[in-house]
């Protein structure tokens, strides 16, 4: 039961995961990488916002460690940085870095105490 | 079609993080969040060295790189996680540990992606 709340929360997260970046990369022309950034923002909000409830362990499997955590994404963050900075784009990877960091910490401190 | 696939291999990344979460007894090393870390740092190296050497071959199957990188890598890494664990270690008041995860992530995460990609080209470059 808990591998098949894990599983179906994951493969929500990551087709949504998948749409946005999708919908966003054919948008875009730009070098930064908004799709990612909005993903793990959004992810980090909502995650903020559920624990902020106190949940159960089942909506726990399903939501946090299934969902939201196949939603959001740290390998293809990592992977952009290091592709725009072979690229020398050294402005663009320095605010991704630091939008990323900040913008996801403090969406799920501010989820969390919105919701609360 | 596609996103079948990328579901399919998305619900086995979080079904892995969610294993190594579980086998990993000790979850707060130091009041560190060892399981996440690990889960993060080697998904960033094989996401890198799949990008360099893989993805981008004329044989590959055009749904092999969302199939794999986005979904299954993709998934079994995490930053909402990432970014509640740093929250809990910040209202716990537990500054010194928050300050070293998020070193050792932001850092660590870095260079294991460019470590992936220097790897994955060096192999290219001899085959």
């Amino acid at each position: 039961m808990n591998i098949l709340l894990v599983a179906l929360g994951g493969s929500l997260g990551a087709v949504l995961r998948f749409m946005i970046s999708n919908v966003i990369l054919a948008r875009s022309r730009s070098h930064f990488p908004y799709g990612t950034l909005i993903v793990n923002f959004l992810g980090s909000f909502l995650l903020g916002i559920l624990l902020s409830y106190g949940v159960q362990e089942k909506e726990r499997l399903l939501l946090a460690v299934g969902f939201m955590g196949a939603f959001t994404t740290f390998s293809t963050f990592q992977v952009e940085c290091v592709r725009l900075y072979r690229e020398k784009q050294y402005r663009v990877v320095s605010w991704y870095i630091l939008s990323s960091y900040i913008l996801g910490i403090g969406a799920t401190y501010f989820g969390f105490y919105v919701a609360h | 079609m596609k996103y079948m696939v990328v579901g399919i291999a998305g619900a086995v990344g979080a079904l892995l993080r969610y294993a190594l979460s579980l086998y990993v007894h000790i979850p707060w090393l130091f009041g560190f969040p060892v399981a996440t870390w690990v889960v993060n740092m080697s998904g960033s190296f094989l996401l890198a060295w799949l990008t360099a050497r893989i993805f981008e071959r004329p044989d590959i199957h055009p749904y092999f790189a969302p199939a794999v990188g986005t979904g299954l890598v993709g998934s079994f890494t995490t930053f909402s996680t990432f970014s509640m664990e740093v929250v809990t270690l910040w209202q716990n008041q537990a500054y010194l540990s928050m300050g070293i995860y998020m070193t050792m992530s932001a850092w660590g995460g870095f260079y294991m992606a460019w470590l992936g990609f220097y790897v994955g080209k060096k192999e290219m470059a001899v085959s």
